[in-house]
């Protein structure tokens, strides 16, 4: 069968074709990468949040996570290596009515923006960040991320990576954040489900997403296919929702389980509102100060 | 004694748009599909339906799938039968 064919006009078109550039379909990520997985459980969570689709704004950065902005058919903005969150900051503060997802890779977000990324946590700017984490620089070929499992081959590291990867949840959750959550591309029933609650949740939220790499990460470590992987996850991942964010760290193929589920949700003042707030109260006091001079 | 079923689920496949990752193979719940022996235009194998009386219309594979290349859905069965 034949979606294109298809003469009944009454079948359901495809879920997520509403949200794509169909013209610029097949896109460029390999055959089993969790790219589009992840694509799918966003489109499907936007759908379901019923959120006006123009008065959502993507940002994203380089890499093949990057390459999401392009192909969403949302207003969208694919920003310079790293800087996806300035330049979300200034998208939300000019426009607070938007709702601003930051869609990015490991490398973008936690290795070259990772100052970017605490500082936006550490204002709690209304922001959703979507980290799709294949533990490498997968498009420029290859290189270490911080979050690549030690002993894992990169081209920055033929010999191995002997670093200590990061754990980007409590990376986030100490800076700030209100909402994390880390999922799997196995998972994609939580995962659509995780980015619902972190687009309707007022602050920064942050949604970690670990994804196979099946033509550079998988292939130079020699851990299989896309299929190899998902199921390394199915046996792995032990679901332990509100877990401490201290204990969370992975390092793939090092421990026996990977710590997954939603670590934190609370409530805390959001950025904007305590820049209104704050300059609210100043621009009143000065004005009764003046008067009373 | 056997439920009647209220609902079928029907699988749709897009064959130019997958890249033949095997995913939805893999992973379908009550393992509907699997890899044709055809081409599509880019050169790779695609799913075909190997079952598709079992398909319960979860969209499990069009969670899935990382090319959009296929979904599923539920429809009312007909009283004919």
């Amino acid at each position: 069968m034949n979606s294109n064919d298809s003469t009944e006009c009454t079948l359901p078109l495809n879920p997520v074709v509403p949200f794509l550039r169909t013209e610029r379909m097949p896109h460029i990520w390999c055959p089993g990468c969790g790219i589009g997985t992840t694509v799918n459980c966003f489109a499907r969570a936007v759908m379901d949040c019923g959120i006006p689709l123009d008065e959502l704004a993507i940002v994203s950065g380089i890499g093949c996570t990057g390459r999401v902005a392009g192909y969403l058919k949302l207003d969208s903005f694919h920003t310079t290596h790293g800087r996806a969150i300035p330049f979300a900051t200034g998208l939300k503060l000019s426009n607070p009515k938007l709702h601003v997802v930051v869609y990015s890779g490991d490398g973008d977000l936690a290795g070259i923006g990772g100052n970017h990324f605490i500082h936006a946590a550490r204002r709690n700017l209304d922001l959703t960040v979507i980290l799709v984490n294949n533990f490498t620089y997968a498009m420029t070929g290859g290189q270490a991320t911080p979050t690549a499992p030690k002993e894992s081959i990169e081209t920055t590291a033929p010999y191995g990576v002997f670093e200590e990867p990061f754990n980007l949840p409590h990376l986030a959750a100490s800076s700030g954040a209100v909402y994390v959550a880390r999922w799997t591309a196995y998972h994609v029933v939580q995962t659509k489900k995780a980015i619902l609650e972190a687009l309707q949740k007022k602050g920064f939220s942050f949604v970690e997403i670990l994804a196979p790499c099946p033509t550079i990460y998988l292939r130079r470590n020699r851990l299989g296919g896309a299929v190899e992987e998902l199921k390394y996850y199915k046996e792995h991942c032990v679901i332990q929702n509100g877990a401490d964010t201290k204990d969370v760290g992975i390092d793939l193929r090092h421990q026996d389980k990977v710590t997954i589920g939603k670590f934190l949700d609370i409530e805390k003042k959001e950025y904007y509102d305590a820049y209104q707030e704050h300059y609210a109260g100043l621009l009143k006091g000065g004005k009764q100060a003046v008067a009373g001079a | 004694m056997q439920r009647k079923r209220r609902f079928e689920g029907v699988v749709m496949i897009t064959q130019e748009r997958c890249k033949g990752c095997t995913v939805c193979v893999e992973f379908c719940p009550v393992h509907v599909l699997s890899m044709s022996d055809a081409f599509n235009q880019k050169g790779y194998h695609f799913p075909e339906l190997k079952d598709p009386e079992k398909c319960s219309g979860c969209d499990l594979c069009g969670m899935y799938c990382p090319d959009f290349a296929i979904y599923a859905f539920k429809r009312e069965m007909k009283e004919a039968s």
